[in-house]
Order: C-alpha cells, then structure tokens, then sequence
C-alpha cells in the first residue's frame, strides 16, 4: 500500500526559521492573483460595462440580495458584505483550482523526499481555522456592539437563578463549539474530497474516480456558499438585539 | 491484537456509526424537498438551494466522524 495522505501540509522549504508549506505557498499565489485581478478590474471599470463587468456585477448584485434576504436589512448587509463575500470567493478559488488537470503530478525535491507543489488549500486545518476565528471574533464584537460590554458579559454569566446560569454557561460552550462545527465542516469536507480521490485512484484508475470528481467539484462550490452562509447567520443573529435563541437554521425565509 | 489493528478497526467503527445519522437525515431532507417541489413545482428554483444549505449541515456530524476516523488513521 503505498498511498501517501498526510493530515499536516508538507513543508516545502525554509526561510530563516519560518517553515513554508505548499498549502501556504499556493494560497500566496491565489491571493496574489485575487488581488491583483481585483485592482485591475477596478482601474478598469466603465459606466457602460463589458462582457465580463456585467458578469461580475450580476453576480455581485446577485449575493447582495440574497445575503439582505437573510440579514433582513440592507445597512447591515453593506457593513458584512465585504467579509462574506471574500470569504466565500477565496475559499472558492482555492477549491476550484485543485481541479486543474496535473497540478498533483508537479513535485519538488526537499530533504524530506519528493513533495507536491501544489496542496488543496482548504485542506489545511490551519487556513480554515484562521478563517473560522476571523469570523467568531467579528460575530463576537457585533454582539458587544449590539448590547454593550455588560449585556455581553451577562449573557454568559447570568446570576437570576440556577437554570439561567447553566444556560448562559451553555452559551458560551456554544461559542466555543461554533468554532469547532464551522471549521471542521469545511475541512472535513475538503480533505476528505482528496483521500477520496487518491484512494479512488490508487484502486482503479481513470474511469471510476470520475464520478467521484465530479462529487467533488458539487462539495467545492456548495461548501464555500454553507460556510459564508453560517458565518452571516450567525453574524446577523449577533446582531439582533436580545432576541430568544435558536437554533441557526432559520436560513433565509425569502 | 497490536495497536495497528486497533487503529484500523477504530477508524472503522468511527466512521461506520457515525454514518448512521447523516444518512438518515439527508434521506430525510431529499424526501421532504421532493414533496415539496412536487407541490409546488415553480418554487423549486427556491427551495434547492436551502436543501443544499440544510444537506450540508446534516452531513457534518458525519464528517466530524469521518475526521476523527482520518485522525486515528493518518495523524
């Protein structure tokens, strides 16, 4: 048996003391690119958009309606727009790229023995969970922003009575978890999309693994859209002011 | 039994119960769109989408699984 998964990204080479990994070397070249074609799609817009501009704008126009649709207000959409979207954008370049054609097949020779230059990026614990933080911690100041620094030290400890104190305990377990499910949802998912590829390959190759391919261009973009979609629900439930808890799949009524 | 064995058969019943449940919520969930579009066929352009949402949700209790039996097998 001879398939080589490893959990942890290979590491590529060193600067200084600062080990680089292929995961971090791609998403630098994907970011690279998303910013660069960004600043050049902006210099370029016109009043009387092109081909590819009114594409763009549908498909932002698009987002921004339906993200008002879950947030119910277009104020708050404007300020969690940006964040929503790049995430969802990044995370869906990253997986569509790993579905260029020989990518897997370009080695580099290390200490360690041969290493792909190129990694599934999102099969990088570490990237989803920076990403992951970045989200709890913009849900975490929204709810001070919302109902001050007190309500939210209230919230977790509460002293009215013993349920109201277990609850509030719940509550921040619940934070805690929050970073746990949404991370591990998409790395789960991402990962497991490659070891099932490799081992698909690596019992039958050619015919048989593409099905699963295909399964795993649907997981590539159905996952970015569930993982901002959380994110904004959790971020606009934040946002509401003491409301009740529930359960987050109150997606969007339209 | 030496520890590679347990390892492997660990990952196996992680990841064979853990199946379990995701399996029959998505069952769940596709039985229930369908009777839905079929009510409503128009609205079905509305209703996928929210099923992909909620599918993908159901299914990450089976992929916390799925991780876990990865872990144990590869880390």
């Amino acid at each position: 048996m001879e398939l080589s998964i490893s959990l942890s990204p290979e590491i590529l080479f060193y600067i200084g003391s600062w080990p680089i990994s292929n995961t971090f070397f791609w998403s630098f070249f994907i970011t690279l690119f998303l910013v660069v074609g960004a600043i050049i799609f902006r210099l370029r817009l016109k009043l009387i958009p092109g081909k590819f501009q009114s594409a763009m704008e549908m498909l932002i126009d698009g987002a921004f309606d339906f993200m008002t649709s879950i947030t119910g207000d277009e104020k708050k959409t404007k300020k969690v727009f940006p964040l929503i979207f790049t995430m969802f954008f990044f995370v869906l370049f990253c997986n569509l790229l790993t579905f260029i054609p020989g990518q897997a097949a370009v080695t580099l020779k290390t200490a360690g023995g041969a290493v792909p230059l190129f990694r599934a990026v999102m099969a990088d614990y570490s990237m989803v969970f920076l990403m992951t933080i970045v989200g709890v911690l913009v849900m975490q100041i929204v709810t001070i922003a919302t109902v001050g620094p007190l309500g939210y030290i209230g919230k977790f400890f509460n002293f009215k009575g013993p349920l109201n104190f277990f609850l509030g305990i719940m509550d921040l377990i619940g934070e805690i978890a929050k970073v746990i499910s949404l991370s591990f949802r998409l790395f789960g998912n991402m990962f497991a999309g490659e070891v099932l590829g490799a081992v698909m390959l690596f019992l039958l190759p050619f015919i048989v693994p593409l099905p699963f391919s295909f399964l795993g261009i649907l997981t590539a973009v159905v996952q970015p859209f569930v993982f901002s979609v959380l994110t904004l629900v959790f971020i606009s439930m934040a946002s509401e002011n003491p409301a009740p808890e529930e359960e987050p799949l109150a997606v969007p009524a339209k | 039994m030496d520890s590679e064995a347990a390892k492997y058969i660990g990952a196996g019943i992680a990841i064979g119960l853990g199946a379990i449940g995701p399996a029959l919520g998505e069952g769940n969930i596709a039985a229930r769109t369908m009777e839905a579009i079929g009510r409503n066929p128009e609205a079905s352009g509305k209703i996928s989408p929210l099923m992909f949402v909620a599918m993908a949700i159901t299914e990450s209790t089976g992929i916390y699984a799925l991780v876990v039996a990865l872990i144990i097998l590869f880390a």
